[in-house]
């Protein structure tokens, strides 16, 4: 049983991590904030329950998503996408380097990169639907492994595994997409 | 499409990793999430495929520029907020 008044000492330090989720799934700071700060709240409450010692920040996580999906989620009108398009592995790189595989070089490589600003990055995270971006979260921005995000999402490993590969392949033609419009980035015939 | 296979070592006899198997691997690999001996054979693979390298990096790279870029900054106000509102939730069950 974990001490409720180590809550703030324990828990705190997680904030700009579960902020940051919080505005890729709700798009504006307000709502973000409200539902971190309801987060917390729910956390603090539970706190006595929680086995200390084991992972905080998934079960932080875990009462995150679930605010999520009972506050936010259930709150929208709009009929939600659920499936991303299926692309192929390495999107991004095979469209850099070129058909004719030629090497990008590092520094070229490093000049794309530094186009993709944090408003492109956020926003082609953002674009993903719901269930895809929070997996892609929590795996490339928190770090979590797949056994944790099963547990924070409540499904099988394997839908974590997959979730992840369409995931990912989407955020890599959304970057594309980005870099095609704003123009550094070359269409390559394949 | 690429030079896949061209430069990178045969499969031997202890089963050693090809470059379609390699990238296969590269996702379960940057996430940490292989065997101990499935990295090795990767790793293996890797010491001497320089093609499959440049794509592990760049993978790598993309990954660390996404979380990088990703980050908001707490507003004070905001953590201010949340201390206050434990307190009160503090006092509330002491009364």
């Amino acid at each position: 049983m974990a001490d409720q008044e180590r809550f703030v000492d324990d828990a705190m330090e997680y904030m700009p991590s579960l902020y940051t989720a919080a505005m890729r799934m709700t798009h504006n700071s307000a709502d973000a904030e409200d539902m971190v700060q309801e987060t917390y709240l729910k956390a603090y409450r539970a706190y006595g329950g929680f086995q200390a010692g084991t992972n905080l920040k998934a079960w932080l996580y875990r009462i995150l998503m679930n605010t999520f999906i009972n506050t936010y989620r259930a709150r929208k009108r709009r009929p939600e996408e659920t499936d991303v398009e299926d692309v192929e592995d390495l999107y991004l790189y095979h469209r850099l380097v070129g058909s004719s595989g030629s090497q990008l070089g590092r520094s070229a490589e490093e000049e794309v990169f530094s186009h993709f600003t944090d408003e492109a990055v956020k926003t082609a995270i953002e674009s993903l639907p719901e269930t895809f971006r929070m997996t892609v979260l929590l795996a490339d921005v928190e770090g979590f492994s797949y056994k944790e995000i099963a547990e924070i999402m409540d499904v099988p490993v394997g839908t974590v595994m997959s979730r992840l590969h369409r995931g990912r392949g989407a955020l890599q033609k959304a970057l594309h997409d980005f870099g095609l419009e704003r123009g550094f980035v070359e269409a390559q015939p394949l | 499409m690429s030079d896949e296979g061209r430069t990178a070592p045969p499969s031997g006899p202890w089963g050693a990793m090809d470059c379609a198997e390699s990238i296969h691997r590269l996702y379960d690999y940057l996430d940490g999430e292989l065997t101990d001996e499935r990295r090795r054979e990767l790793e293996a693979h890797l010491d001497m495929c320089a093609p499959c390298v440049e794509k592990y990096e760049f993978e790598a790279e993309l990954r660390r520029v996404i979380a990088d870029r990703c980050r908001d900054r707490v507003p004070s106000e905001l953590r201010r907020r949340i201390a206050s509102a434990i307190d009160d939730e503090r006092l509330k069950n002491k009364s």
